[in-house]
């Protein structure tokens, strides 16, 4: 590194520092918080099993909904111009703008109304485990478009265009070359919408409840602990909460990186 | 032969009008101009891959004006090659014949041949990172060449090469059409290459062909 450029790529470093450690501290001051035999304690508790296995189930669900709608809507985004087509770009970005507790809000609305009350015939979703997940993915799909729209922007559309002379219909073509090249940014729109998902709180609240072993995911726990007064068994799931996002993600992250590398 | 006839097209402010041109059967036609006046866009009509407004495109006698790309028998390579990211060399080469459903026996003879043939044989079981410009055109000519076209187009399928690389490729371009009996419209804006390759040269200046010369 030349001597001038010490000071730029310094203050750079000075400045990424100062953040990671603000969050080392953050997580460590948790972590110093709890102790084993608090998360062991958690670990065995009935409710929080239970809150445990309806959040691995849900974020999951979740974010392979959020994938399956983020693949066509960021494409669409991404290779086409239309009338309308910013304003459209602009609207799946409502609830990366909208605070979470307002879409929650608008979802217990909007089920209130003859349409949604007449699909509640064939789901039920308010207060329900169906809720849950819904909460979660509408939130988690805005965040999975904003990366499959950026994946396919970095995707040259030509080879897709060369498949298609060499005798695939655009569907082929879509299937066989453009989709195989998008994995890594497919998993990354998975792991960020699972990731958000298992961290949503607000939506979930106001459209799913809180109520013990029915609608019951991690972060209500926490809300619930927390009110209750027991602040061990709080930060013990908070933890948790850390130690499940953080393996998910290195999962999927060695996953992606496994994709490159073949 | 490529034919067009009367083609009008147009972008934004950009047009191309009443365009009409033919390269003859087994001819190697290159297509010149200036960047920016639509030889790409041009190029991709032809294909199928820009719908035309107006006119007519002809491959062999056929009208293939309303015809999907995949049936107008062409092969095409781009000026980057746009190979498939995800695929060995082998798979592209493949990649037709298996849409044909060539038998397998079959596909893996003409793959090999062909790769044979472009000089990418070592190259069968690679992917496209880390490949040279060079490499990357050959493989996307064999790949072409292997849909068993009618006609070759090909977009500056040279601009990014260096001086040597340049010359083996256009050694290979023309001997792959005379083996091969293709008709080619290459498009470039250098002019050795033209007086190289060419057999029909256009000019596209403006919006229209204003000269076609024949050697």
């Amino acid at each position: 590194m030349k001597g001038h450029d010490r000071g730029f790529w310094g203050s750079l470093a000075v400045i990424a520092g100062v953040l990671a450690l603000f969050l080392l501290a953050l997580l460590g001051s948790t972590a110093a918080h709890s102790s084993w035999s608090h998360l062991g304690k958690a670990l065995v508790a009935p409710e929080i099993l239970y809150s445990v296995k309806l959040s691995l189930f849900t974020c999951t669900v979740a974010a392979v909904g959020s994938v399956l709608f983020a693949v066509p809507i960021g494409y669409l985004l991404s290779r086409t111009t239309f009338r309308g087509r910013a304003l459209l770009d602009a609207m799946f970005d409502i609830p990366i703008v909208l605070p979470p507790m307002v879409m929650g809000l608008c979802l217990l609305v909007f089920f209130q109304t003859p349409v949604a009350q007449a699909m509640e015939q064939w789901v039920r979703f308010t207060y329900q485990i169906a809720g849950v997940v819904l909460a979660q993915f509408i939130i988690a799909v805005a965040f999975a478009i904003r990366i499959m729209k950026q994946t396919f922007d970095h995707l040259s559309a030509r080879p897709e265009e060369v498949a298609m002379t060499l005798g695939c219909t655009r569907w082929q073509a879509f299937h066989s070359v453009t989709l195989p090249s998008a994995r890594r940014g497919m998993a990354a729109a998975f792991s960020v919408a699972w990731a958000r998902s298992l961290g949503e709180f607000g939506p979930v609240l106001v459209f799913a409840g809180a109520t013990r072993m029915k609608t019951e995911v991690l972060p209500t726990t926490v809300w619930l602990e927390l009110s209750v007064g027991n602040l061990e068994a709080a930060v013990a799931v908070s933890l948790l909460l850390v130690i499940m996002a953080m393996a998910v993600l290195l999962v999927l992250r060695a996953i992606g990186e496994g994709g490159k590398l073949s | 032969m490529i034919a067009v006839e009367n083609l009008s097209w147009s972008a934004g402010t950009f047009q191309l009008r009443d365009v009409s041109f033919t390269v003859p059967t087994g001819a190697y036609g290159v297509l010149m101009g200036r960047t920016g006046t639509g030889k790409t866009s041009l190029v991709e009509m032809i294909c199928g891959l820009r719908r035309i407004t107006a006119g007519r495109i002809l491959i062999g006698r056929r009208d293939v004006s309303q015809e999907p790309p995949g049936r107008r028998r062409i092969g095409y390579v781009p000026q980057d090659g746009a190979l498939f990211p995800t695929m060995t060399v082998r798979e592209q080469i493949g990649f037709a014949p298996r849409r044909q459903q060539m038998a397998v026996g079959e596909r893996d003879k003409l793959v090999e041949e062909l790769a044979a043939a472009t000089g990418v044989a070592h190259l069968l079981d690679r992917k496209p990172g880390g490949l040279s410009g060079g490499e990357r055109q050959r493989i996307a000519l064999a790949r072409a060449l292997a849909a068993r076209p009618e006609v070759l187009l090909l977009d500056e399928p040279l601009a990014a090469l260096d001086e040597e690389t340049h010359g083996e490729m256009m050694a290979l371009l023309k001997a792959t059409q005379q083996r091969h009996g293709l008709t080619v419209l290459h498009v470039t804006h250098h002019r050795q290459e033209a007086e190289t390759l060419a057999e029909v040269i256009l000019r596209l200046e403006n919006g229209v062909v204003v000269a076609t010369e024949r050697r």
